[in-house]
């Protein structure tokens, strides 16, 4: 399986750490509302299909990325950093452009 | 030259002669010669016993299909086992040996399996070998029994225990297209993606490419067609945009167009080249990939169809063709569609008398009729094979009137004299690959066979793979192919002309013969005709139960000729069309691939090494290492005599009395910097750092999301943005990945980056009540004073004019500093430090005296957190800030984890003054006989030379209440009982006064 | 139906095994059944056996997708142990193992259950230590352990290398003599013969595509024959639990499925007479009675349901393999092959009912289900039958999650790929 890092380019699956379901969202840290905790910490999205994936870059460049892969093929659809705009990998990227 | 060998023809070369032996018999072959062929050749029959019945085998194929035929080369002590004959290039020195015989090939003991005959039906086992329901046999025990026996009856070859001294490497390649298999499609692809500039691989697993081309005896552009495949390789070796890999299976297809391959690099060589491997593991990323990969010519299912002497009708022709090697003297053929006539004339042009060809179908061609005729071989049109006749050797067979309608057998049995006889039920494409990239096959009726079907990664098929079976097809195929791989364009330039013996490529769609004796399906794993029917009767219908009932196509072949004709013989039961019994997806491998091939490099050198810069000075004076993970660290450093025991305790004493120094470099270091570090530590650690002083350290505990303890170490606040963060060994790759997590994924807007600095920095901690003046002696640039350097205090300075940082700080309980040098100074300082405490008794000490410290002081480490005990469990719960949040405080509070039951961690000490044991478990009353109800366990013990006890640290179900109080150690793994008190963790000093000096 | 034995054998063979009847029956589903249990693998198979045989409940019909046993009852590698850290797991093993060690008389059928022992490795002192612990613990619930000396070690499998040049070299180990391996195929051909016989439906090719509801309640499910009621709906699909709980309405659950690969090797005279497993690293290996080698190690890490993985872990395994028996560069891997498996955010099962009205849920058995097979289909079966569950099953409730409950032998928290 091949992930194509925004910043290094398609590389092997062995270079990834698989860090699992993306669509979680952690509560505000001082939420006491424990059901949204628990959710996020111990259940997931598991479909069989396309899924929101996080995995990391750590044997390249150790920037997360957000995949969406499909979990019946392993065909990935898109790949994108996981710090969206606040990425500095990817500002650096859109300065080399500019 | 043998009475087999014909004097012209074939791509061996006469005039080398290559000595080699097969079961301690000398023998002589040519170059180019394979271990069958050479032996075959010299008229041997006999080849292997077959897996159950141990029946006597013959050649089946001349391929790396190879069922029957299987051996194990030696080299000195070390063995190969089950490598099939045909695909044993033979070289002067070769030994071989057959296998799964005892006392001989010849003669061989379980051969008395095949009177058990119908018994040991498919299934037998599952049926029997239950045992008495009482007495000493029950349970389990009388299976045990039998499958003692049974076990070494099973088994084909022998592994060996020495270690292969063999090399293995692997390369990584990419590529614009990969074509596998070299047969005229696999050339044209090649040459015609090629020529558009693509970077093209050819992988054949054959030591000649060309597949076909090499045996078909067909004219291609007004040439031998073997001439043509030379012609065309050698073009393309000439080219730098290709690169040729014979020998070189394809055997797995994964995800992206990622294909593993095995070259045998050097298996075909008595002496390999300098520094040359045995095998080179491949693992290619190509953009397109075209699949060439040919068809495998299926047997026919009659009884007697093992025979040694019955034979693939194309595996003849290849012998006849590439080795000018006769597979007997009187040949008969057997067959259900046109290829076999091609065969009959070449063995007929290779001397061989072809007395008659047996075909299924009533009605034939006037091309066939003529290709008979060249062969001067009588017809049985309508005709079946319904027995053969022979020992170990085939010596006649009988035929039968066939009614290809319903099957039947119709009239007298006729006998012919022959001692070979070839068959041909048809072709499978070799759609193995393809099947592994996830595609499902189809059934194509004509073809009477499973077609590759829409892919679903990036392949293009050519030639026979796709049911092309001509010449002709596979060369357009081929060509087109290639270009589209490519991406290029059709070509407008002629094709090459193929000049063919003429056939229809549809079989009859026969595939058993039912008459009366053994028909074999699957030849390797004995899997009859029978076999088949029987689990249909029992209800074994779907592939995959019938796979897994009769073990058809589990042999070393994995059904490579059997899967099909099993598959009908169960769809005729059924009254069902085939593709409705279904096709099994093929997995990798391909081909048996050599586990060392996947090892390769990792081979004899499975993990790197991580060594502290002052690893070698350990070694020069008297370190006996530990691997710890990946490190090795000093346990002890030993005087003569000693034991572990007596040096440990002499260096945790004199580290005590006046001072000690160990190597921490393995600690993990982490550099947390930016202008939200602090606030980044605050939601890390449990407890606060942005209230820490530039220039001072913090203890800090780290707890996971769930709420559990992750991990502890010291953290030094270097600057007003900087902080250097310390972990435990184990952890540190762990921690630097939950820090980046959070950093990247949860709090992005966080201005903060983390470096991993644990090789950047050499570690020395030395302590002890004279570890001051020591560094006082040292250090310079700096006092070292109280003043300057309070406890958790940071100092910068040089020690024999190297910077160094020095933290104050104490793991041993002793006035302690941790001194840190670049890693490349790491040994001078250590040296330094080492020396200037000569003076004051300074002990280099190791990780047993570091963990004896550590115990008398009641620290935790990954022993105690282990990924289940709670900051409370370990009475860390002081460090939980109730002033803001930070990872795991949400979670932490939840009824398990404060549960009144869990395991606290508490001290003990022996009151039998015997040693403890590390893993021993914690009960109120011994029960030495039947131990039962632990309270907890022993997490790490030691002698104390500070209490003069054995004490440990150990996990307790209610641990802190239970100060004071008496329990026992209960280790009956090593016998071990015994009392102890439990106590507080803090052996030692439990106030600090000596840290704080 | 004919009981098996030897002289039934004889017999048949003398008839020229003409009158063998199907192992199991083909029945149609029928329109409404006391239980469902969707999944025919060996759990479901084994848990419709237990419902007839230990609760009378015999209006049962297992609902598969496939063909029968076609999930990882077929797929795994074989090995049966009771050799866990965490008192919940080891009683619940320990269960099973005493199923097991009854089972090929209590189905009539061979499932050739082998106790050739368990061996664990060892390759530091502190590890060593680690072992020991798990050793005393199963010892202090009455389980087998004993720990093995290196010299005691090289005796029982003389291939191995045990030198102190190795990387990791071996220091002892922790066996339990009474683990072993099975014929997995037996055990999912066996229960569902079983449960035939007992009256029991097992409708192959037969896929679940919905639940039906008879108000909150769980009343029958939707499939490719038909619709079927029933006053309780099972699930035991293993891999599929995300899938079939979607369908049930329920999104996200504390599992994630993974591709596990396996491997075997073609077929030698006997090498090793036990299973061993390596301490640094992730394998373990076994050899058939047909003389494959059968091993494996780490799940590939990422969410799968393709039943297939890729070339980091089948590199790791071989290498490992070969850190352990360096006499096995020249040998052949054979076949490789893919299951997935449900990890759960503990490692530890989940046994229960519910977690909606008239469902039980079974599933979370990670790469260990196949060795739990009698336990599992025996504790769900109680569950089923008496709508609670018993002692043994107890802890794996589908809430201990958020409870702060889990079981979590290896100690990793929330991260299903390192269980």
């Amino acid at each position: 399986m091949l992930i194509t890092c925004p910043y290094c380019g398609p590389r092997d699956v062995i270079e990834f750490t698989y860090q699992g379901d993306g669509n979680r969202e952690r509560p505000d840290p001082a939420s006491q509302n424990f059901e949204a905790w628990n959710a996020y910490v111990y259940d997931r999205l598991n479909p069989a299909g396309d899924h929101n994936e996080i995995w990391q870059h750590s044997g390249g460049c150790r920037a997360h990325l957000k995949v969406v892969r499909n979990t019946l093929t392993h065909e990935i659809s898109s790949v994108a950093f996981a710090r969206g705009d606040h990425g500095s990998a990817a500002r650096h990227k859109a300065e080399d452009k500019a | 030259m043998s009475p087999r060998r014909a004097d012209t023809g074939g791509r061996i070369d006469r005039l080398k002669t290559i000595r080699f032996t097969f079961d301690g018999t000398a023998y002589t072959g040519h170059a180019g010669d394979t271990l069958a062929s050479a032996l075959l050749a010299k008229g041997v029959t006999l080849y292997g016993r077959s897996f159950k019945y141990h029946r006597p085998r013959g050649l089946l194929t001349a391929g790396v299909e190879e069922p029957n035929a299987l051996v194990t080369v030696l080299k000195g002590e070390v063995r190969e086992p089950n490598i099939p004959a045909t695909m044993v290039e033979i070289h002067d020195g070769l030994v071989a040996i057959s296998q799964n015989r005892f006392p001989s090939l010849a003669w061989d003991i379980n051969a008395v399996n095949q009177l058990g005959g119908k018994i040991l039906s498919a299934g037998f086992y599952y049926k029997t070998f239950m045992g008495p329901v009482f007495g000493p046999l029950k349970g389990t025990r009388f299976w045990m029994f039998c499958e003692h026996f049974i076990r070494r009856a099973a088994g084909l070859g022998s592994a060996g225990s020495a270690k292969d001294p063999a090399r293995y490497e692997r390369m990584n390649a990419f590529c614009d297209v990969l074509v596998v298999g070299s047969g005229p499609a696999g050339l044209m692809a090649t040459k015609a993606a090629a020529d558009q500039g693509a970077r093209v691989m050819l992988a054949d697993l054959e030591p000649h490419f060309g597949g076909s081309a090499n045996w078909s005896e067909e004219t291609i552009d007004g040439a031998p067609a073997a001439d043509w495949a030379r012609r065309t390789v050698a073009q393309l070796a000439g080219r730098d945009n290709v690169r040729l890999l014979p020998r070189t299976t394809v055997w797995g297809y994964y995800d992206n167009n990622t294909l593993a391959a095995l070259e045998r690099v050097s298996d075909h060589k008595e002496h390999p080249g300098k520094g040359e491997p045995r095998h080179r593991y491949w693992a290619i990323r190509a953009k397109s990939v075209v699949l060439a990969t040919g068809a495998f010519e299926r047997p026919l299912i009659f009884p007697g169809n093992d025979r040694p002497g019955v034979m693939l009708a194309h595996a003849a022709e290849r012998y006849a063709n590439e080795f000018g090697v006769l597979p007997g003297e009187r040949i008969a053929l057997f067959t259900n569609n046109d290829s076999a006539y091609r065969a009959a004339v070449a063995l007929k042009k290779a001397g061989a008398a072809v007395v008659a060809i047996a075909d299924v179908r009533p009605e034939l061609s006037p091309e066939m009729r003529k290709l008979a005729a060249e062969a001067e071989a009588e017809i049985f049109a309508g005709h079946a094979v319904v027995a053969t006749e022979g020992g170990k050797a085939l010596s006649g067979l009988k035929l039968q009137r066939f009614d290809l309608a319903n099957g039947a057998l119709i009239g007298d049995a006729r006998s012919i004299h022959a001692d070979c006889l070839l068959m041909s039920g048809g072709w499978s494409p070799t759609i193995h690959l393809a099947s592994q990239a996830g595609a499902k096959a189809e059934w194509n009726a004509a073809r009477q066979a499973f077609l590759p079907p829409k892919p679903t990664q990036s392949w293009i098929g050519a030639g026979a793979f796709t049911g092309s079976f001509s010449t002709a097809e596979a060369i357009a195929e081929g060509r087109a192919a290639g270009l589209a791989a490519a991406g290029g364009q059709s070509t407008p330039s002629m094709l090459p002309t193929v000049e063919a013996v003429p056939g229809d490529p549809d079989p009859a769609p026969v595939f058993e013969i039912r008459a009366k004796g053994k028909s074999f399906v699957d030849f390797q794993h004995d899997v009859t005709a029978e076999d088949v029917r029987l689990a249909h009767r029992e209800g074994f219908v779907s592939v995959e139960h019938l796979k897994r009932y009769t073990t058809l196509g589990m042999a070393t072949d994995q059904g490579k000729s059997s899967n099909v004709p099993g598959l009908a013989i169960m769809a005729e039961a059924l009254g069902k069309p085939i593709p409705e019994v279904g096709t099994t997806r093929f997995r990798p491998p391909f081909a048996p691939v050599s586990i060392g091939s996947l090892a390769a490099e990792r081979f004899g050198d499975l993990k790197p090494e991580r060594l502290t810069p002052m690893h070698d000075w350990h070694l020069a004076n008297g370190a006996t290492m530990y691997s710890a993970g990946l490190w090795y660290r000093p346990m002890i450093y030993g005087l003569s005599g000693e034991t572990v025991e007596q040096a440990y305790v002499r260096e945790a004493k004199a580290t005590r009395e006046s001072a000690g120094i160990v190597d921490v470099s393995t600690l993990g270091k982490i550099a947390v910097q930016g202008p939200d570090a602090a606030a980044f530590l605050d939601r890390v650690y449990t407890n606060m750092f942005s209230t820490l002083a530039v220039g001072k350290a913090r203890y800090g505990l780290m707890l996971r999301e769930d709420g559990l303890a992750f991990d502890d170490g010291t953290t030094w606040r270097l600057g007003e943005q900087d902080f250097l963060m310390t972990t435990t060994t184990a952890n540190a790759g762990k921690v630097m990945q939950h820090l980046e997590y959070f950093l990247d994924v949860i709090w992005p807007e966080l201005k903060v980056h983390v470096t991993s600095v644990t090789d950047e920095w050499a570690g020395a901690a030395i302590g002890g009540p004279k570890a001051r003046q020591i560094l006082a002696a040292c250090v310079t640039g700096t006092s070292v004073d109280n003043a300057t350097l309070p406890f958790m205090g940071i100092v910068r300075g040089e020690i024999s004019g190297v910077p160094v940082m020095i933290c104050r700080l104490s793991f041993s309980g002793e006035m302690a500093f941790e001194v840190y040098s670049g890693a490349g100074h790491g040994t001078h300082v250590w040296k330094a430090l080492v020396e200037a405490g000569k003076p004051f008794g300074l002990v280099t000490y190791g990780l047993e005296a570091l963990g004896t410290m550590r115990i008398e002081k009641g620290h935790v480490t990954g022993a105690e957190i282990d990924g289940r005990t709670t900051a409370r469990d370990l009475h860390l719960d002081w460090m939980l800030s109730k002033k803001k949040p930070f990872i795991g405080s949400a979670m932490m509070d939840r009824e398990g984890l404060i549960a009144s039951d869990r395991l606290e961690l508490v001290g003990l000490i022996a009151l039998d003054n015997r040693p403890l044991n590390g893993g021993a478990h914690i009960v109120e009353e011994v029960d030495e006989a039947n131990p039962h109800d632990s309270i907890g366990h022993i997490t790490a013990c030691c002698y104390s030379p500070a209490l003069g006890r054995h004490i440990a640290l150990a996990l307790v179900e209610g641990g802190k209440a239970r100060h004071g109080t008496r329990a026992h150690v209960s280790d009956p793994l090593r016998n071990r009982f015994g009392p102890v008190e439990i106590v507080s963790n803090h052996f030692f000093d439990p106030d600090g006064s000596r840290m704080h000096g | 139906m004919a009981e098996y034995s030897a002289f039934s054998l004889l017999a048949n063979a003398l008839k020229g095994n003409k009158d063998w009847k199907p192992a199991w029956r083909k029945p149609d589903p029928k329109a409404s059944y006391d239980v469902i249990i969707i999944g025919g693998g060996g759990h479901g198979l084994a848990t419709a056996y237990y419902l007839a045989k230990e609760h009378g409940i015999t209006n049962v019909a297992v609902v598969e997708k496939g063909w029968l046993g076609s999930g990882n009852v077929g797929r795994n590698t074989t090995a049966v142990r009771s050799n866990y850290l965490l008192p919940a797991n080891t009683r619940f093993y320990e269960h099973s193992m005493k199923l097991w060690e009854n089972l090929s008389h209590e189905l009539n059928y061979n499932v050739m259950f082998s106790q050739r022992g368990c061996l664990n490795l060892a390759h530091t002192p502190a590890q060593f230590d680690d072992y020991a612990r798990r050793g005393n613990a199963m010892r202090h619930l009455g389980v087998d352990a004993e720990l093995m000396t290196k010299t005691e070690i090289k005796r029982l499998i003389p291939a191995l290398d045990i030198s102190d040049s190795a990387r990791f070299p071996v220091v002892g180990g922790l066996m339990q003599r009474r683990a072993g391996t099975a014929r997995h195929d037996a055990v999912a051909w066996g229960y569902a013969r079983g449960a035939d016989r007992r009256g029991v439906d097992i409708i192959e090719n037969c896929e679940v595509t919905g639940f039906l509801r008879d108000g909150d309640r769980i009343s029958g499910v939707t499939t490719s024959r038909g619709d079927i009621r029933a006053r309780k709906v099972a699930v035991a699909v293993a891999g599929s639990t995300g899938r079939v709980m979607q369908m049930a309405g329920i999104e996200t659950m504390p599992i994630e499925s993974h591709v596990l690969q396996a491997f075997v090797t073609e077929s030698l005279k006997p090498f090793i007479d036990t299973v061993v497993t390596f301490g640094m690293g992730h394998f373990y290996m076994s050899q058939s009675d047909k003389g494959g080698l059968i091993y494996g190690g780490d799940i590939d890490g990422y969410n799968s349901y393709a039943q297939r993985g890729n070339l980091p872990v089948v590199d790791e395994v071989m290498s490992e393999m070969l850190a352990l028996f360096p006499g096995l560069a020249r040998v052949r891997m054979l076949r490789s092959w893919g299951g997935v498996c449900d990890m759960s955010m503990d490692g530890s099962p989940i046994i229960t009912a519910g977690p909606l009205p008239g469902m039980y849920l079974n599933c979370g058995w990670c790469y260990g289900g196949f060795k739990a097979t009698p336990a599992s289909g025996w504790c769900f079966a109680w569950t089923i039958a008496k709508d609670q569950p018993h002692d043994l099953n107890a802890p794996f409730t589908l809430d201990r999650f958020h409870r702060g409950l889990v079981i979590d032998d290896k100690g990793q928290g929330a991260n299903p790929r390192l269980h």
